[in-house]
Formats: C-alpha cells, structure tokens, sequence
C-alpha cells in the first residue's frame, strides 16, 4: 500500500494500534480542509503493530492533548519534505472540553454550558480529575 | 474572593483562629450581636436540610444580619430551567454573603466563579462540607481540649459521607493522627482521598468491617447515617443502611474518655439508649455548629472587605 509523503505538516507516529480514530476525533482532524492519511496496523519493529495519522499541512494544532491519550506518541515536524522537529506531547495540567466526567453527580452533568476541566493530579501515572467533582476521568 | 469551598481553601493557621473565635462567641455572645448588622446572608438550599439552614440563619441573626432564601429546588427559578450560574449572578445582588447547599458535586466551584459575594459551601452532594468538619472539630477541641494526637474512628457510609471526607482532609493536617476506617466493602472511602491524602502524608489507617473489634482503641468515634438520597440502587441502600448500630453493649468496650460525633440526623446508627451517656457529644457538636458557623461569616465578610 502506498500512501504518498508529505511536503508540509505532520507525521503523527508511535500511535498504538487502534487509537488512530480517537487521535482524529480529538484533533477535530475531520474540519481541516487538508489531505489526512490514517494508517492503520502498521508494522512496527518495536510495537508489533502501530497507527499513523499524516497531515499534509502545517495547522495550528494543541498536540498536547495527546498526552492524555498515550504520552509516547512520536511528533513529527515536516518541512519541504525533511523531518525538521520530532517531539512528544506534554501532559497538559488543564484538559478544557477534551474528556468528559462521567460521574452522573457531578455538577457538569446538568449545567448547561459548563466547561469540562480535568485537572492533571499525577503525572507518573498521567491521571486526571474532574476539577469539579475529583472523580477520575 | 476567599470563599469557603472546601476544607483546603483554610490554612491549619486559620482553622484554629476560627475555633479561638468560635470559643469566644460561646464566652461572649453579646459582644457580637451586632458584628454582621445591615449584612444579607443568602441561603440558596437545592437540596433540603433542616440543621444546616437553620444553624446558618441562626448564626446571622446572632450576629444582627438579615436573612433570606429558599429551602428546596422546588422553590427556586431552577425548577424553570434557570442554570446554577444565573441563579447565583442574580442573588449575589441581593446578598453579602451566600450559604449555598446543592445536591451535584462541585456546584459550590461554578457558583464561586459567577458571584460577586463569598460563597459558603453548605454541602455538595457526596462531596464537601466544610462547614460540618470546622464544627466538628470544633467540637473534638471543646471536647478534648486538643487536636492531635488521636485514633480516630470514621464508621458507616465513607464512600458518599462527605462530612467525612472533609474530616479526613482536615484533621490529617494534625500531629499523630490515626485512622480506623469502619464501613461495609460497598461504602469504603474513595480511592483518591487514600492516595492523596493518608497514603502522601503517610499517616496510619486500617479498613475494618467490624466496629465491635475495633471500638477500644479508639479515642473519637465518627458515626455516619447511609443516606438514602446518594444511592442510585434503592436494593443496595435497604442492604446496607443498618449495618452498623452503636448501642450500650458496643460502648461497654469503649475507653471512657471516647468522644462520640454524628453529623445528625440520625436514623438508626446510635442507639437512643446512649444519648445520656456522656461520651455522646453529637447535641452539643449539632450546637457548635451555630458558633462556628457565625465565625466563617464573620471572617469571609472581614476579608473580602480588604
């Protein structure tokens, strides 16, 4: 299978294998206006098998919110066609409208326009709170 | 804005100028009865409670401040489908100072972010209440004479007690605390209390389901209703609500200095065969409260005005 190289953007590698579509839904990849490639089950020496997600431009995107998901992502910064940065996703201290607490007592279950907060409480074991309730999102 | 949302939001420094003023209201109540004159308190009550209200409106007229609000969801703009963000914009304008009581978890964060007046958390959901602990250690200190160096016994509901969880917060800021932890599998205490609070500060507890064995050792004795309103299930809260019952055969094996505390009401946790004895503290803790109570106004009032 081919999938052509980029010139500009981004090659989101060290994806684990099945997590590509939630990375997408995340980065709201779906509203770019870009060519986006999704790899899936690729073959990887050191995972077994790996996802890849290819954005043919340089948008602005919070790849931070990664972090949350799998902190050992791979970022790759493509620029005329040379990998110019590659960088892993920081965990972020401050999740905004990114997960959503699930804890049906929680205040955001029934507040309308209320802002999800999830607040980073360790960063060892990359778990967070809901900054209203404590509970573990 | 300092407002009063969870323990945490007062320094162990400030905890104990609240009780040293608490304990001068209790010597000297004329002194004070015109702190809070031409003072509004808003008691916004989602979530019905007698003792709460009553002994935060007790305490601003015992100050000399004016009362208003309402005292169930039914009767506020909520049940026409105002948000909790508008109903507090609105009343912050007719008030000094808001008690707010509401039944979901972290309402007292959005009222805080949408008033212009300090905000006193009055219980939210399983929760906080912060208001509860201050008294109950008001109450542990009136008692005792002191704040550390205590086997404290929290039994009953220590998953959805929030009066719990604040005292465990609380009191693990004192020297030498220890912690027995009595309640059935399905209501033990969250996990993030244990690993946030007893297992960073590294303080001592057990988890037990049996209060007969461990009752001798302790000095405090913490009793919790299972409250009927934060089950989901009505099979599981009918399982578990009378499992724990302390009665004059449990007592025989207490020390004869233990403290006993309930947040009130009670339904069948304490046996009313005990009430005379007086290790039982739960009246006099429930009247604390007021004095308490009036000190948190007193001083969410003084700092905003800096």
């Amino acid at each position: 299978m081919n999938i052509d190289s980029i010139k500009n953007g981004y090659v989101i590698d060290h994806i684990s294998a099945g997590q590509a579509m939630k990375i997408y839904e995340y980065l709201k990849l779906g509203e770019l206006d870009c060519q986006v490639a999704i790899i899936k089950n690729a073959r990887s020496t050191k995972m077994g098998k790996k996802d890849i997600i290819k954005i043919d431009k340089k948008v602005d995107i919070d790849f931070d919110v990664l972090g949350y998901i799998d902190p050992n992502i791979t970022i790759n910064v493509i620029e005329n066609d040379k990998k110019v940065d590659k960088f892993h996703p920081e965990l972020k201290e401050e999740l905004v409208d990114i997960v959503k607490c699930k804890n049906p007592r929680c205040i955001t279950s029934v507040e309308r326009g209320l802002k999800h907060i999830c607040i980073l409480k360790d960063k060892k074991t990359a778990k967070y709170r809901c900054k209203y309730c404590d509970s573990e999102v | 804005m300092k407002n009063l949302i969870g323990i945490e939001d007062f320094s162990k420094e400030e905890i104990n100028e609240l009780i040293k003023v608490s304990k001068d209201i209790i010597s000297n109540k004329e002194k004070y009865l015109e702190k809070c004159k031409g003072k509004i308190l808003a008691t916004l009550f989602f979530e019905p409670s007698t003792r709460t209200r009553l002994s935060f409106e007790s305490a601003m007229l015992s100050l000399g401040g004016s009362v208003l609000g309402f005292s169930s969801a039914d009767s506020s703009s909520t049940q026409k489908g105002e948000t909790l963000a508008d109903t507090i914009k609105v009343v912050s304008g007719y008030s000094d100072i808001i008690a707010m009581r509401h039944p979901k978890e972290g309402a007292p964060i959005v009222a805080a972010n949408n008033s212009s007046v300090p905000i006193i958390n009055a219980g939210d959901g399983g929760h906080n209440h912060p208001t509860q602990t201050l008294l109950d250690l008001l109450t542990i200190y009136q008692e005792k004479g002191r704040l550390d160096n205590y086997t404290v016994g929290l039994c009953g509901d220590l998953k959805f007690g929030r009066t719990v969880h604040s005292l465990i917060v609380a009191l693990s800021r004192y020297e030498n605390i220890k912690f027995v932890l009595i309640s059935p599998n399905e209501l033990k205490i969250p996990e993030y209390l244990k690993q946030d609070i007893l297992d960073k500060k590294n303080i001592e507890y057990i988890e037990t389901e049996n209060l007969e064995e461990c009752i001798n050792k302790l000095d405090i004795l913490y009793m919790t209703r299972v409250q009927k309103e934060r089950f989901l299930n009505e099979e599981e809260y009918v399982r578990l609500k009378d499992v724990y019952i302390l009665d004059k055969q449990k007592l025989e094996k207490a020390k004869e200095d233990l403290c006993i505390l309930h947040p009130l009401p009670r339904v069948n946790e304490i046996s009313t065969e005990i009430d005379d004895d007086p290790r039982a503290a739960y009246f006099r803790q429930a009247e604390y409260g007021k004095y308490m109570r009036m000190a948190i106004i007193l001083k969410l009032l003084k700092e905003n005005e800096k």
